[in-house]
């Protein structure tokens, strides 16, 4: 598990043997090789890259090729107690459905993405007049897959406008865990734990 | 298990049945041409059924009696590949209907003493499902740690994890499909057509006769290779140009090289089909619907299933394109199915899964492996 990006650290430590999990964007699967070897965890995947597909299913994962912004409504209403979305929700062309598929399918739903509203990326915006280019946004303009970047505020705000739970919350600077103090101007990442 | 005689390479075996026909009667006695490679382990969890394609037969993984040719699956099968001989005992059944020693219309009536022909009923991918289960009982394998085919193979692995969910701890299936669909079965129609044209073919009854409806087998192979293949792995193989001449003749003679190929294919095959089960296997799977009997809904025929599943498509491939894959996951995922689905990139259409497929293989291996295997 000490190999795990820090988000999915956090997300595979929460996890109680024994859940139903589906992870949503669930790249080459490394989380779900972590749930299954720390956990006896038999998760499900839906990825969108080919490449990453095959890696998955070579490690003997049960990882399906789809899009989360259209391959979601094919999975059965509770289908699972955790549907994990991470690093994946600023990628999709509607993250709102995204989301409401997410909680559809899961009892609970756990939600990590880059924070657009870390310092650094508003000085690279505000004083350098550029689209900023950082180490967890390492896009430029024109390339990046993030098309729908999202502010720890905006997400916390869309959440309970949508009327689900925030269950649990984490903040990461770097690889390290942060307080919630200030989440908005200095996390670089998020982790929520979400409900209906 | 090597002194085993129900175990090795060109088996024959007569077993009384009966099979139970979707039709609605049953058949007895059946009889299967089948090969084995490996050694069943000890607790018999290590068999493993290959499911052959429409013209496909028993020849996995050795020289074909016929063409010589080698086994048509020796990429995936064999030392070393992801179905291999020394882990794993590897059955492949000549399925029914078919005409390389399994019961087919070619196979004699033993209440007429005389070829079935026309007679012999008409049968389903489940029919032939269930045939093979006979055989698997004979050969004391109660529980197949995999079901793996590809196309129609693809349909008898579904069908066996459908019918059967007890016995089918895993099935791969690859560029297959949960039902033909109108174009599907219209090609078919196109080669069926083909052979009762053909005088020769004498209403079935051409066994014995000098005359053999070749020509009408022939075309029919002609138009389904055709579906095997792809507009860009036939402009890349062959493009426009001639055979063996410089210049169009004016005539019908084969002027283009993908004719002469055509041509080829169509006499080759031939060679080692029969034309009544070339008619009755392409209705098997004409027939074939796994939804149709589950009130329509497809997740049904999974309803509770332990099995897991790992599906292949190719980019490629429009005779069972990636949708028809991504219809059987979806009904999976609504069943709660353990389910693996990937499309892999290749040019060369439907037949991609026979040809190198290093991706492939890899998803297998892993598959397998990650069974125990």
């Amino acid at each position: 598990m000490s190999t795990l990006r820090p988000d999915l650290a956090i997300i595979a430590g929460t996890i109680p043997a024994g859940a139903r999990v589906l992870d949503v964007g669930c790249g080459d699967g490394a989380l779900m090789a972590a749930l299954r070897d720390a956990k006896g965890i038999d998760a499900r995947g839906l990825e969108i890259e080919s490449a990453n597909v095959a890696s998955a299913v070579a490690r003997g994962l049960a990882v399906v090729q789809g899009d989360a912004d259209t391959d979601l409504a094919d999975y059965p209403d509770d289908g699972f107690d955790y549907a994990i979305l991470s690093q994946t929700l600023q990628t999709t062309r509607r993250p709102d459905l995204v989301l409401d598929q997410l909680l559809r399918i899961g009892k609970q739903a756990f939600v990590s993405f880059p924070n657009f509203a870390q310092w650094k990326i508003r000085f690279a915006h505000m004083i350098g007049g550029r689209m900023p280019v950082t180490k967890q946004l390492p896009h430029r303009w024109y390339d990046t897959p993030n098309i729908h970047h999202v502010t720890i505020d905006d997400f916390k705000s869309f959440v309970a406008e949508r009327g689900f739970t925030i269950e649990g919350e984490w903040y990461l600077s770097g690889e390290k865990a942060r307080g919630a103090g200030l989440a908005n101007l200095l996390a670089e990442h998020a982790v929520f734990l979400l409900r209906r | 298990m090597s002194e085993d005689g129900r175990f090795g390479l060109d088996r024959r075996t007569k077993l009384l049945g009966p099979v139970r026909l979707d039709s609605g009667g049953q058949f007895a006695p059946v009889e299967f041409a089948y090969e084995t490679y490996g050694e069943l382990n000890a607790d018999k969890s290590n068999a493993i059924l290959v499911c052959h394609a429409l013209t496909g037969d028993q020849y996995l993984a050795s020289t074909h009696p016929v063409t010589g040719k080698p086994g048509w699956w020796l990429r995936l099968v064999g030392e070393g590949k992801p179905v291999d001989p020394a882990r794993h005992c590897i059955i492949c059944i000549n399925v029914l209907g078919s005409c390389m020693g399994s019961s087919g219309p070619a196979s004699f009536d033993p209440g007429t003493d005389a070829p079935y022909g026309m007679e012999f009923p008409v049968i389903t991918i489940a029919d032939m499902v269930r045939a093979q289960a006979i055989l698997l009982d004979h050969l004391g394998i109660e529980r197949l740690a995999c079901v793996v085919g590809g196309s129609m193979g693809g349909m008898q692995a579904l069908t066996w994890a459908s019918l059967f969910p007890d016995r089918v701890q895993s099935a791969i299936v690859i560029a297959s499909t949960a039902r033909h669909s109108a174009q599907n079965i219209a090609f078919h129609e196109v080669g069926r057509q083909a052979i009762m044209a053909d005088p020769n073919w004498q209403g079935g009854a051409y066994y014995g006769s000098l005359d053999q409806p070749d020509a009408g087998l022939a075309v029919a192979r002609m138009a389904a290779h055709i579906t095997y293949l792809s507009e860009e792995g036939l402009t890349e193989k062959f493009g426009r140009r001639l055979q063996d001449r410089d210049a169009k003749t004016f005539g019908f003679d084969a002027d283009f090289q993908v004719e002469s190929y055509l041509r080829y294919q169509g006499l080759s095959f031939v060679e080692r089909f029969d034309a009544n089960s070339y008619l009755y296997i392409t209705r098997a799977m004409d027939y074939y619907d796994l939804a149709e009997e589950h009130g329509g809904v497809l997740a049904n025929a999974f309803a509770g299933t332990r099995t897991r599943f790992c599906l292949v498509s190719f980019d490629s491939d429009w005779l069972y394109p990636t949708i028809e894959s991504k219809r059987i996951v979806k009904a999976l995922n609504a069943a709660g199915a353990a389910a693996s689905f990937v499309e892999l990139s290749s040019p060369f259409g439907h037949d991609s899964f026979l040809l190198d497929a290093p991706e492939m293989n890899r998803i297998v291996d892993g598959f397998l492996k990650a069974g125990g295997l």
